[in-house]
Order: C-alpha cells, then sequence, then structure tokens
C-alpha cells in the first residue's frame, strides 16, 4: 500500500505539468469508456428495436 | 379496543396491577396496566409477550402497518378506506380508465421499437391522416428513426407544398422537401369542422402528452369502441366509446382488421394497429424518448458516484472533529494555602 502510494505519488503527483495533465487525460479516457460501456448496454438491451438494427431492411443504395 | 373502556377501568386495574410495574412515561404505564389485566393473570411464561406487547417498537411498527396500509389502500383505489363518497356524475362520465399495456418503451431503459414506429407512420398516412393534421413534425424527422433519405424525399417529394413569392411576385406550387411539414389534411379548423359534423379532430403531434392514461387511454380509445348499453342515449353521428368523456365521441371506428397491409408482414390486427399507430404516436410527442433515457441513466450513475464520494470525503474530513475529546482541567484550588 505504502509502496503503491509512493510510486503514484512519485510518478504523478509530484510535478504539477504531470498531475494535471493526467487529471485532464484521465477524464477524457473516461468519458469515452463510460461512453461506450453505457451505449454497449444500452444496445444490447434494446436489441433489434432501434434504427440501426432494422436499418440494413430499407436501404438500397450501398452508399448511403 | 382500549379506547371502548371507561376511564373508570383502566384507573381500577392501574390501582390493582400497577406497583408491578415501573414505567417511565405516564403514557406507557396506562398501557401496560391495561393490557397486563386483560391478557393474563401474571405469570412468569407470557412476561415475554408482555414485554413484546407493551414496546414501543411493537407499536411504532404496528402504527406504520396501519399508515402503509390506508397509504396503498388509497393510491390502489383513489380513495380513503371505510369513508363513502358522493358525486353527482358518475365514474363513466368521466372515461372508463384504461389498463396499463405493456409497451416495448415503458422500460427505463427500453428504447422505442423503431419497427413498430415506422409501421405506426404507415397507419398514420393510410387511415389517421383523412382528418388528423400532425403539425409538429416534418418529413425530415422521420430520417433516422423510421426511414431512410431516400425514402422521406420520395414520400415528401409526392406532397405539393405552396412556396414563394417567385420575381413576379407569384405564390407557385413545388414538391415537398425534407425540411416541409406533414401536409394538414383541411385547409383551417373550420374546414375541419364542417367536415366532421362540428367536431374538431385534434392534432396528433403531442396527444401522447396531452391526455391522461397517455399511450395506454389512445390504445383503449382505438380498440374501446363497441355497442351502447341498454338505457344509453346516443345522439345521430355520435359512437359509443367508454374509454371516453362522456362516452359519445364523434368520431367512429376507424380500425378493423386488415385495413392496411404491412410491408414486413406483420399481421394487421385491429389491435396490432393501434399499437403501432400509438407506439408512432408516442415518438411524434416524445422524439427526444431515446436519447434522454440513456442519458438518464448516464446522469444516475455519475450523480450516485459523485454523491458516494462526497458522503464519504465529507466523513472522512469531520472524524477528526467527530471523535475528539474536549478535557477540562480545573486550576489546583489555591485557597488552602
Amino acid at each position: 500500500m505504502g509502496a503503491l502510494a509512493n510510486a503514484f505519488y512519485n510518478s504523478v503527483v509530484k510535478r504539477n505539468s504531470v498531475y494535471v495533465t493526467s487529471i485532464f487525460a484521465g477524464a477524457f479516457a473516461f468519458g469515452v469508456g463510460f461512453d461506450t460501456a453505457i451505449t454497449s448496454f444500452w444496445d444490447s438491451w434494446n436489441k433489434g428495436k432501434q434504427w440501426k438494427d432494422i436499418r440494413d431492411k430499407y436501404v438500397q443504395d450501398a452508399d448511403s | 379496543m382500549l379506547s371502548r373502556l371507561p376511564a373508570g377501568a383502566l384507573r381500577n386495574v392501574g390501582a390493582v396491577v400497577g406497583p408491578r410495574f415501573s414505567c417511565s412515561t405516564s403514557n406507557a404505564r396506562l398501557v401496560s396496566r391495561a393490557r397486563f389485566a386483560s391478557t393474563s393473570s401474571g405469570s412468569s411464561a407470557s412476561s415475554a409477550f408482555e414485554s413484546f406487547i407493551n414496546s414501543r417498537a411493537t407499536l411504532a411498527s404496528v402504527t406504520l402497518f396501519t399508515a402503509g396500509s390506508i397509504a396503498w389502500y388509497t393510491s390502489l383505489y383513489g380513495t380513503l378506506p371505510f369513508i363513502g363518497e358522493v358525486h353527482a356524475n358518475s365514474a363513466a362520465d368521466e372515461g372508463l380508465h384504461p389498463p396499463h399495456y405493456p409497451w416495448s418503451h415503458s422500460g427505463w431503459f427500453d428504447s422505442f421499437d423503431h419497427a413498430s414506429v415506422r409501421r405506426g407512420y404507415q397507419v398514420y398516412r393510410e387511415v389517421c391522416a383523412a382528418c388528423h393534421s400532425l403539425d409538429r413534425i416534418a418529413w425530415r424527422n422521420l430520417v433516422g428513426v423510421s426511414h431512410t433519405v431516400d425514402e422521406a424525399k420520395a414520400m415528401a417529394e409526392e406532397v405539393e407544398y405552396e412556396d414563394g413569392p417567385d420575381d413576379q411576385g407569384e405564390m407557385f406550387q413545388r414538391p415537398g422537401k425534407l425540411s416541409d411539414y406533414m401536409p394538414p389534411p383541411y385547409a383551417n379548423e373550420e374546414a375541419a369542422r364542417a367536415g366532421n359534423g362540428g367536431a374538431l379532430p385534434p392534432d396528433l403531434s403531442l396527444i401522447v402528452k396531452a391526455r391522461h392514461g397517455g399511450p395506454d387511454y389512445i390504445f383503449s380509445l382505438l380498440t374501446g369502441y363497441r355497442d351502447p348499453p341498454a338505457g344509453f342515449e346516443i345522439r345521430e353521428g355520435m359512437n359509443y366509446n367508454p374509454y371516453f368523456p362522456g362516452n359519445a365521441i364523434s368520431m367512429a371506428r376507424v380500425l378493423f382488421d386488415g385495413l392496411v397491409e404491412y410491408a414486413d408482414g406483420t399481421p394487421a390486427t385491429t389491435s396490432q394497429m393501434a399499437k403501432d399507430v400509438v407506439t408512432f404516436l408516442n415518438w411524434a410527442a416524445e422524439p427526444e424518448h431515446d436519447e434522454r433515457k440513456k442519458s438518464g441513466l448516464k446522469a444516475v450513475i455519475l450523480f450516485s458516484a459523485l454523491t458516494a464520494i462526497s458522503l464519504y470525503v465529507k466523513r472522512f474530513k469531520w472524524s477528526v472533529i467527530k471523535s475528539r475529546k474536549i478535557i477540562y482541567n480545573p486550576p489546583a484550588d489555591k485557597s488552602t494555602h
């Protein structure tokens, strides 16, 4: 625990530039990951009901 | 039960057996005396039962149970139990209460069934649109919901819209574009009334939000037409529908089995068409529905996590303040010097 906390402090917190950058990068990564997780849950829960699930039946052109 | 006893009876009982108990409050003592006298003759075997009966936890839970039962009954039946009500009108005058139907989009995480929305649009276009407008929905709104861009463009182009003025100041007719709104069946309200025996077919854009019961009510209305009961006078041109307030509605039953032909092969029964068109109208009233539920899910998760974190941080920061002990050391007594 102590070793881990020390490693965390020395690698991330010690320099403010690294600390702020890691916070911003972490927020971005969490935002993307959270969104992906929620979307995959949403799509599996509503499988076959959404427009993107039935879209293939009605699209004629290959480019649209 | 206790309240039926005369006050003197309680006092007498208390005088006999009271000294065996020493409760802190006078109210509790009164109850324990009366209970003791009526339930047992004071044998030690029943003392556990007595302490259970006399405990405050029992009183609190029984009170909670009673209040909860009354609240549950009231929420279920709409009135307080054992208290009669008198109405000048009958309940039927306000329309029969529609039952709740298991809509494909009624759950917390459920999106619209877009295949159903597409079928519902077909029902609206072929049946409802003869009388009902859909002012707030444009052709572009269907794109990515129930139709592709090309389909929506083709449907829009089938309708002529008045546009202009051109260079000469003349209005002209042109085929519809995606940005045009759904064409109304009547030019104005007066024309709509004149075409329907004085009754105005309401615009259906927000009808699901605008009626009590929402989709359940509209589904019940569409499928609820039947012969009027004996003794119910109905005027010429009106139709009996128990779900409509007043029970007499100008709109006749319009949905019959096999009225439309679904492209996806779904059997076009009356209830299927009603379900599809109500799903479509629910989408028309709440086009943001799917995105709203998805964002709501995210918001609930994030805000619960933040609340939990802030509660933990508060306890963590306050733990020093809460657990400290302040000791007062009185100054040494100097008077003996």
